[in-house]
C-alpha cells in the first residue's frame, strides 16, 4: 500500500511556540487513523499542516507524495479539510458554495448535487450559509469535501454541532471511505465513536505523537436475512 | 480548468457576493457621492474652480471608494476561514488574482459612470473629446484595481488590515491618480491629444502591477 502521509521530526510553530515538536507519522493508503490527545495536543495543528495551510519549520513532510516544504499546492489538490469553520461565504447559498468548491476542484455541478444529497441538505440547497444552523453548517462543511472526491479526507472534530442522524451519515460516509479509495484523519474527542471506525489511532502528546495503539477493525455488520416469519 | 474559467470562477463568485450583499451599491457608490457633493460645497462660490478641479477630485473620490472596495474584497475572505478554503480550492494563484481584481474594476466602472454623471451635473463640465477619456478611465481602473488587490493580499491576515491598506495603497496608486487626471484634463477642455502620454504611462502602470500580482499574489496568500 503506498504511503499517504509520512512525516518526519515534523515541527510547527505557532507563534515561535512549537505546536508540533517532532512528529513521525505514517498513514497508509484507505486507512481510517483516529488522532487522539488532550486540548492543545496539537491534533488541529497537525491535520492543517497536513492540509498545507501552515507550514513545516523543520523534519520532513510529504503527502500524497507531495513535499510540503515545496508544493503545498500539489498536495491540496487531492485532499479535504473538514475543519472548525465550513470555508464558505455567508451571501451565497448553500448550492452557490458547494458549486464554487467543487468547479475550483475541476468537478462539474453534478459532483457539487450529489454532495448535497448525500449529507442531506437538499431541502436547503438555496438558502444563504448565513442563515444555516450550527448542524446545518458541520455537513455542509462535510459536503464541500466530499464534493472535492479528495483521496485524503482530513477531519478535525467532525461529530461536534451535528444531530444523530447527521453523526450516523458522517459515520457511514467515514466508513464508506476506503472502498471509495479514500484515506480518512480524524481528529476527535469522541473516542469511543471513532474508534469504532478506525483500523488505528495515535495519540498526541504536547504536539508528539506516541507509538500508534492498533486498534482492531470493526468487523462488517452481517446482513439480516431476508427471514420468513 | 483554464486559467480563463478559473478567473470567471472567482470574479462571478466576488460579484455573487457583492450583488446580493449590496456593499457597493449600498455604501461604497453614497460614499463616493457623499465626497463629490462634499467638494462642491467646499469650492461652491466659485464655479469656475470646480470645472477646473474636477477631473482630480473625481479620481480622488475614486482613490477613496476603491481602498473601501479593496477592504470589502478582503473582508468576504475573512469570514467563515473562506481564505483558508480558497488557499485548498486548488485554484492558481494568478487565476485568484485576476478574478478578484476582475470583480473590484467592475465594481469601480460602475461607481465611475454614476460618479461622471455626478460630475457633469454639479461641476458643469463639458465633454471635448470622449475615446481618450474613457481608455485613460479603463487604465486607471485596471491599475487601480490590480494594486488594490495585490496590497490587500498583503495586510489580508493582519488584525490592522483596515488601517494599513490605505497608508500602503495611496502612495502607490500616485502615478495613477496623476495620469488620470492629466487625461482627463485634457479630454475635458484642452488639446486630446495631450492625453495620449498620460494614457500610456497608465496603460504601463496597469500591465505592470498586473504582471507583479499574477507572479506574487500566490506566494502572499500563502503567508497571509
Amino acid at each position: 500500500m503506498p504511503t499517504v502521509v509520512r512525516l518526519r521530526s515534523a515541527v510547527c510553530l505557532l507563534d515561535r511556540f512549537p505546536a508540533l515538536a517532532g512528529v513521525d507519522l505514517d498513514v497508509e493508503d484507505g486507512e481510517i487513523v483516529l488522532l487522539s490527545g488532550a486540548n492543545g495536543a496539537g491534533k488541529t495543528t497537525l491535520l492543517r499542516l497536513l492540509a498545507g495551510l501552515i507550514p513545516l519549520y523543520s523534519g520532513d513532510a510529504a503527502v500524497l507524495g507531495c513535499d510540503l516544504s515545496r508544493d503545498r499546492r500539489g498536495a491540496r489538490r487531492g485532499l479535504a479539510l473538514v475543519g472548525h469553520e465550513t470555508f464558505c461565504y455567508d451571501d451565497l447559498t448553500v448550492r452557490e458554495n458547494l458549486r464554487f468548491a467543487a468547479r475550483a476542484a475541476g468537478r462539474g455541478p453534478g459532483a457539487a448535487d450529489a454532495a448535497l444529497k448525500r449529507v442531506g441538505l437538499d431541502a436547503v440547497g438555496d438558502v444563504v450559509h448565513r442563515r444555516l444552523s450550527a448542524g446545518q453548517r458541520r455537513r455542509l462543511a462535510l459536503a464541500v469535501a466530499w464534493s472535492r472526491d479528495p483521496r485524503l479526507l482530513l477531519l478535525d472534530e467532525p461529530h461536534a454541532g451535528l444531530d444523530s442522524e447527521g453523526r450516523a451519515l458522517l459515520d457511514e460516509i467515514v466508513r464508506a471511505a476506503p472502498g471509495e479509495g479514500r484515506t480518512v484523519l480524524i481528529a476527535s474527542h469522541e473516542l469511543d465513536r471513532i474508534r469504532s471506525l478506525a483500523h488505528r489511532e495515535v495519540v498526541l502528546t504536547a504536539g508528539q505523537a506516541t507509538l500508534p495503539a492498533l486498534v482492531p477493525v470493526p468487523a462488517p455488520a452481517p446482513e439480516k436475512a431476508d427471514v420468513a416469519p | 480548468m483554464s486559467l480563463l474559467d478559473e478567473v470567471r470562477l472567482v470574479a462571478g463568485k466576488d460579484l455573487r457576493i457583492e450583488a446580493r450583499s449590496r456593499v457597493t451599491l449600498q455604501q461604497i457608490v453614497p460614499f463616493g457621492l457623499i465626497v463629490l457633493v462634499l467638494f462642491a460645497f467646499a469650492l461652491d462660490p466659485d464655479r469656475g474652480v470646480l470645472k477646473r478641479v474636477a477631473p482630480g477630485l473625481f479620481w480622488i473620490t475614486v482613490l477613496l471608494a476603491a481602498l473601501l472596495a479593496v477592504s470589502r474584497s478582503y473582508t468576504i475572505e475573512a469570514d467563515n476561514g473562506a481564505r483558508d478554503g480558497l488557499r485548498l480550492s486548488g485554484l492558481d494563484g494568478p487565476a485568484l488574482f485576476l478574478g478578484k481584481a476582475a470583480a473590484i474594476a467592475v465594481q469601480l466602472l460602475a461607481l465611475e459612470v454614476v460618479l461622471a454623471i455626478c460630475v457633469v451635473v454639479l461641476y458643469g463640465i463639458e465633454l471635448n473629446s470622449l475615446f481618450p477619456l474613457v481608455l485613460a478611465t479603463l487604465a486607471a481602473t485596471v491599475g487601480v484595481s490590480a494594486t488594490g488587490t495585490l496590497y490587500g493580499v498583503l495586510a489580508a491576515g493582519l488584525r490592522v488590515r483596515e488601517t494599513l491598506v490605505p497608508v500602503l495603497l495611496l502612495p502607490v496608486v500616485a502615478p495613477v491618480l496623476l495620469g488620470a487626471t492629466r487625461a482627463w484634463e485634457a479630454a475635458i477642455d484642452g488639446v486630446p491629444s495631450d492625453a495620449w502620454p498620460w494614457v500610456g504611462l497608465l496603460g504601463v502602470f496597469a500591465v505592470l502591477f498586473t504582471a507583479i500580482g499574477m507572479l506574487a499574489f500566490g506566494s502572499l496568500l500563502e503567508e497571509a
